[in-house]
């Protein structure tokens, strides 16, 4: 661990990611403390700009704090990030690793079906399944875990077939070790790494996918986010750039850093560096 | 046999291939449908404003809704094949001939951002990766770094903020000025073109970064290649190490990701289509996804796979010329 | 005889970071018109780096010449500019290398590359171009050196891909030709034929040739003359006579004496008692096929297999890559399913089992892998690693434990490594785990693929010892996957020699030796590097 943190911290650029979500999620914690109450509220004078009337980042047509949006918002795009990663992480690792493991119709399944995920436009099947599912936080979570699962599973896929037939593998077989404790116990830990990655990289993307389902009106209606803030701010651009570009460079930010953080972990673990400093 | 009937077989089989996947899509699709809550007669009922259940269900019955679902799924797929795609009621027109309303638009914009997203891609990373850790390669980097983090909706109103609305260079909005009477067809296209510049440079912004970083990291990757040293050895000219040696297979991923991209870039279309109000497939969409137009949304979908399994063919027949160890057999 | 190079103090240094400040510590060697002089060392030596200071070819910035000079006619070529070392490279001065397929470039002809050193070289008209590069790929004898300029690397075999690559080397005919272990990647037969062509151009243009090497018995074949590198120092230089049969440094000597002897050991009495059986044993791959995927390719790897092992003694499986030879010995573990025939342990036929009938069979037989990185699990410990077998079986923890214990020593480990991880130790160390695995639990029969291939000459000869003393210890039977007849003839009682997936002939190794009933066997064995030489 101590090493890992080394190589890690190595990468000024990761480090600097690192200190931006932190900051982020700190702002997310604090959003009830520091703007209390319903971010859809009325807090002022509409139409403020940045700096006046007491607003930070200024108001909207409404009179809604643009800040205590960006606050609130936070809250909801790591969230979403977060869980919809999770369950596409979980189901690509499980439907990969059949698949890269047995092989033969698990295989020819799992790729047919994920050669028709990279055919149809994600973010148009995103859009589908949310305008159908009506729009909701679960909604959001499932319809980007849908459209992200299959590039996790082609990939520890890819990693379990290498792996397979890996003489280390082999040698379990002669002992008589069982499919799922090879599976689990000898495989998976070493494809960790690059799963880890793809994990952390797509947090970023969800986070994008998110943004750009409030933007289009398809967000939780109840919850404050990003997208949604630019979606409702763009009529006003002519009168108040404010509206939408605050929230625009709090999603920037926070997906860059999530990207630098991820480049860090790949540099930090990718396991052919490592294997020549050894 | 020779190389263009081998060519031609081929592209048959790759075609071949894709039957199965769009069939797959079409079947999703009809479940989509069935998903939904409410089916098509609701729709009319609810347009109408009231319908009594008798009236209902003959038009369910009419519309064969009321038949089991595998021949609701068999008369889908016969329509689909026929290329009757429903009717949008919003629109009152068949959901095929309004998408083929608006198939240019979105081609255009397609294929002018893939041209300058790959174009510039190639070139930024060829800089890059053949000037390692100078000040060229850092900024690109940078640049790279920063705007595939950037959500494109936003891009698109920025740029409108500062080139629209604060410098007056290039339109807000549309496809071309309708109240202007162009004398011929070149001003009408240089309307246009002036119109397609801000949301072409917005929906590639975020591919442009994809392909500048992956055209970067396949050059560095192949120029530790063993046949760098045997070039090399050969006395052949660093110069043409690069752009004849390394270049061509460094190129291989690229072109590979390119045909990976387009269903993405069409979702990219979407946002951008709706942000620049861009009359192509993304902007219907968007209207139909406000007018709770399924029956259209489905077929915009559908279309839009139907394209990218096309330029994926495209892009795999472009592949197998640059890369010999296709067999194209 | 003039002299066309001369290294003198070459130091090549290495990045600041690395173990050692220098890759080859203060060289000096030469090499004279129509000589071969071969560099001999293991792998780390430093052999491969100084062939490549001498072509400027050093993987710069961080690898680079520190001291010394590189004197090519009157050159010094470790001062002069890129440009004046570009002219020389390809045309004065040209390499081949180890991995033909790697070494060029896979999407373009090997007409074009061919042409590229006329092109970089002189102005000769185009037709002039490819006039020469046929002449060349038919001096290299090449079948078919029409076809071979329109190929693509892929579409060749290796041993064709390499002679291209000598085409190439030789186009303008160079006065030195610098070969880094050009044979190491290909089989043996393939092997002989091209170190015959690369004695043949050197003697027909006169070039001097520096070839690199690990293999003592090529040196014994083509050198001239000898220089041996350890850890990046000269070791000792000399003829060939006088290195192979007189060697002065300590390191030579045991170099040479651990290269094993192809002259077979005393036979041992066979045992009545036969352990393992092998009958008609069938084994096909099919490739492509299926869904519009055009015919299918099917690969007969083991056709009509029958082998028999009797108790205590190693039977050698030898053949080239693609003869079925692993195949077999993976259809004997029960890696891979065999479709027909029988595979008789004991009195049980263990081929048609399912895996849970297979289970109580398994600790019978146990594998020693080839490739020591890739056969222990990077993220185990070595004491998991090892105890793993017996806890499946159903042995406890503390059991395991000591069992694992006495087989590190058992293979010459001290105890510590139990908790250490697998990267902490060497290629040879790596191989005495995987060893100490497959003993865990207690087999009757070891079956070894290539368990020394990837292995230096030294480190080779102690494994082969320590798998003979276990051998005789725990009175096992054993089955020897190799390519080395070298090998082969010191471990083996008997030999079976696989063609395409068949047994052509089988018999006791000395007997094999001295008189070959197929064919097949006399090519594989006369084409074994150094036999005149090194014995």
């Amino acid at each position: 661990m101590g090493a890992f943190w080394q190589r890690f911290s190595r990468n000024r650029q990761a480090v600097l990611g690192l200190g931006i979500i932190a900051v982020i999620i700190v702002m997310a914690a604090t959003a009830q403390l520091f703007f209390p109450g319903d971010p859809f509220g009325l807090a002022g004078k509409s139409m403020s700009p940045p700096g006046m009337n007491g607003f930070l980042l200024g108001s909207d047509s409404l009179g809604r704090d643009v800040a205590a949006g960006i606050a609130h918002g936070a809250k909801t795009s790591l969230m979403i990030g977060l869980i919809a990663t999770l369950v596409a992480v979980l189901v690509g690792v499980i439907m990969g690793a059949l698949a890269g493991y047995y092989g033969g119709l698990i295989d020819d399944l799992l790729m047919r079906t994920t050669e028709m995920f990279q055919t149809i436009p994600s973010f148009v099947f995103a859009i589908l399944l949310v305008a159908i599912m009506k729009p909701s936080i679960e909604s959001v979570v499932i319809a980007i875990a849908v459209v992200s699962w299959p590039a996790v599973a082609r990939l520890v896929r890819g990693e379990f077939l290498s792996y397979r037939n890996r003489e280390f593998v082999q040698a379990c077989h002669t002992v008589g070790m069982s499919d799922i404790r090879i599976m689990l116990a000898e495989i998976l830990p070493n494809c960790l790494s690059p799963i880890i990655v793809i994990g952390s990289l797509m947090v970023a993307t969800a986070i994008l996918i998110e943004s750009g389902l409030a933007f289009l009106g398809l967000g939780d209606p109840n919850v404050m986010s990003w997208g949604f803030q630019i979606g409702a701010g763009r009529t006003l651009l002519r009168s108040a750039w404010w509206v939408c570009t605050f929230p625009g460079v709090a999603i920037l930010l926070t997906v860059l850093a999530i990207n630098l953080v991820g480049e860090g972990l790949n540099d930090a673990l990718n396991p052919r560096l490592r294997e020549r400093s050894s | 046999m020779n190389h263009s009937t081998r060519r031609l077989r081929y592209v048959v089989k790759r075609l071949l291939q894709a039957v199965p996947i769009v069939f797959a899509i079409v079947v999703v699709n009809f479940f989509l449908l069935q998903l939904a809550e409410g089916d098509a007669v609701d729709v009319l009922a609810g347009e109408a404003g009231s319908a009594t259940p008798e009236y209902m269900a003959e038009l369910r019955a009419k519309f064969g809704l009321d038949q089991p679902l595998p021949v609701q799924l068999a008369r889908y797929l016969w329509n689909v094949v026929q290329f009757d795609l429903g009717y949008s009621f919003r629109h009152e027109m068949p959901v095929s001939e309004l998408i083929f309303d608006r198939m240019f638009a979105t081609l255009l914009l397609m294929v002018a951002t893939i041209c300058l997203a790959v174009g510039f891609g190639i070139l930024l990373g060829l800089i890059a990766a053949t000037g390692l850790n100078t000040w060229r390669d850092t900024a690109i980097s940078i640049f790279a770094l920063i705007t595939y983090a950037t959500p494109l909706f936003w891009v698109g109103l920025m740029l409108i903020v500062v080139f629209s609305l604060g410098l007056g260079w290039f339109p807000t909005s549309g496809m071309e000025n309708l109240m202007a009477f162009h004398d011929n067809a070149w001003d009408r296209g240089w309307d246009i073109a002036h119109h397609l510049v801000l949301p072409t440079i917005t929906l590639s912004l975020f591919y442009l970064a994809l392909y500048t970083r992956l055209m970067r990291a396949s050059m560095l990757e192949q120029y530790g290649q063993d046949y760098v040293v045997t070039a090399r050895a050969k006395g052949v000219t660093e110069r043409r190490i690069v752009f004849v040696h390394v270049l061509r297979n460094a190129l291989l991923p690229v072109v590979t990701m390119a045909g990976v991209q387009v269903g993405a870039l069409i979702g990219g279309s979407v946002i951008v289509e709706s942000v620049f109000a861009w009359p192509g497939l993304g902007m219907l969409a968007f209207e139909a996804l406000f007018a709770r137009d399924l029956n259209l949304l489905l077929g915009i979908f559908l279309l839009s796979a139907l394209l990218v399994v096309a330029v994926n063919l495209v892009v795999d027949i472009v592949y197998s010329t640059l890369d010999p160890r296709i067999e194209v057999g | 005889m003039s002299r066309i190079l001369d290294i003198q103090g070459l130091h090549v240094a290495l990045p600041a970071s690395g173990q050692r400040q220098y890759a080859v510590e203060n060289a000096d060697l030469h090499l004279d018109e129509n000589e071969i002089l071969c560099i001999v060392g293991e792998s780390g030596s430093g052999k491969s780096l100084t062939a490549r200071a001498v072509m400027g070819l050093l993987p710069r910035p961080h690898v680079r010449i520190a001291k010394g000079s590189v004197m090519f006619q009157g050159e010094d070529l470790a001062q002069i500019s890129e440009a004046r070392l570009r002219d020389i490279r390809g045309s004065e001065i040209s390499m081949i290398f180890q991995e033909p397929m790697t070494a060029l470039n896979p999407v373009m002809t090997i007409g074009v590359q061919i042409d590229e050193v006329f092109r970089f070289h002189g102005d000769m008209p185009a037709r002039e171009r490819t006039e020469r590069a046929l002449g060349l790929l038919a001096d290299v004898h090449i079948p078919d050196p029409e076809q071979a300029l329109k190929a693509y690397p892929h579409e060749l075999s290796g041993g064709q891909r390499q002679r291209a690559m000598i085409a190439m080397a030789l186009a303008l005919d160079p006065k030195i030709l610098i070969a880094d272990e050009p044979t190491t990647a290909l089989d043996v037969t393939t092997q002989a034929q091209i170190l015959k062509l690369i004695k043949e151009m050197q003697d027909e243009h006169g070039t001097g040739v520096l070839f690199i090497t690990h293999d003592f018995g090529v040196v014994a074949d083509i050198a001239d003359r000898v220089a041996v590198m350890q850890n990046g120092l000269v070791v000792e230089t000399g003829t060939t006579d006088e290195v192979l049969n007189r060697p002065q440094h300590p390191y030579t000597q045991g170099l040479i004496a651990a290269v094993p002897s192809l002259t077979p050991r005393p036979p041992r009495p066979r045992a009545k008692e036969i352990v393992l059986r092998v009958n008609e044993l069938d084994k096909t791959y099919r490739s492509g096929g299926g869904f519009l995927g055009g015919e299918a390719r099917v690969v007969h790897a083991a056709k009509q297999v029958t082998l028999d092992l009797a108790r205590g003694e190693t039977l050698g499986i030898v053949g080239e890559s693609g003869s079925g030879k692993s195949t077999v010995a993976r259809c004997i573990v029960r890696l891979n399913d065999a479709e027909a025939g029988q595979i008789l342990l004991g009195d049980t036929d263990i081929r048609p089992l399912g895996r849970a009938a297979m289970r109580p069979h398994r600790a019978k037989i146990q594998m020693v892998f080839q490739d020591p990185f890739a056969s222990l699990n990077p993220r185990a410990r070595v004491g998991k690693i090892i105890a793993q077998g017996p806890i499946q079986m159903g042995a406890t923890p503390e059991d395991a434990k000591t069992r694992a214990m006495e087989l590190l020593e058992t293979v010459g480990l001290d105890a510590g490594a139990y908790d250490r991880f697998p990267h902490e130790f060497s290629g040879g160390q790596r191989q005495r785990i995987g060893i100490a695995r497959a003993l865990a639990l207690e087999p009757e029969i070891l079956v070894a693929d290539e368990p020394v291939s990837a292995l230096d000459v030294s480190i080779q000869a102690q494994i082969l010892r320590l798998l003979d003393e276990i051998r005789d210890r725990m009175n096992l039977s054993m089955i020897f996957i190799t390519h080395d007849l070298r090998v082969a003839a010191q471990v083996c009682d008997r030999i079976a020699v696989m063609r395409r997936g068949e047994v052509v002939e089988m018999g006791a190794t000395a007997e094999l030796f001295a008189t070959q009933q197929h064919e097949y066997t006399r090519e594989l064995l006369s084409a074994v590097p150094g036999r005149t030489g090194l014995g």
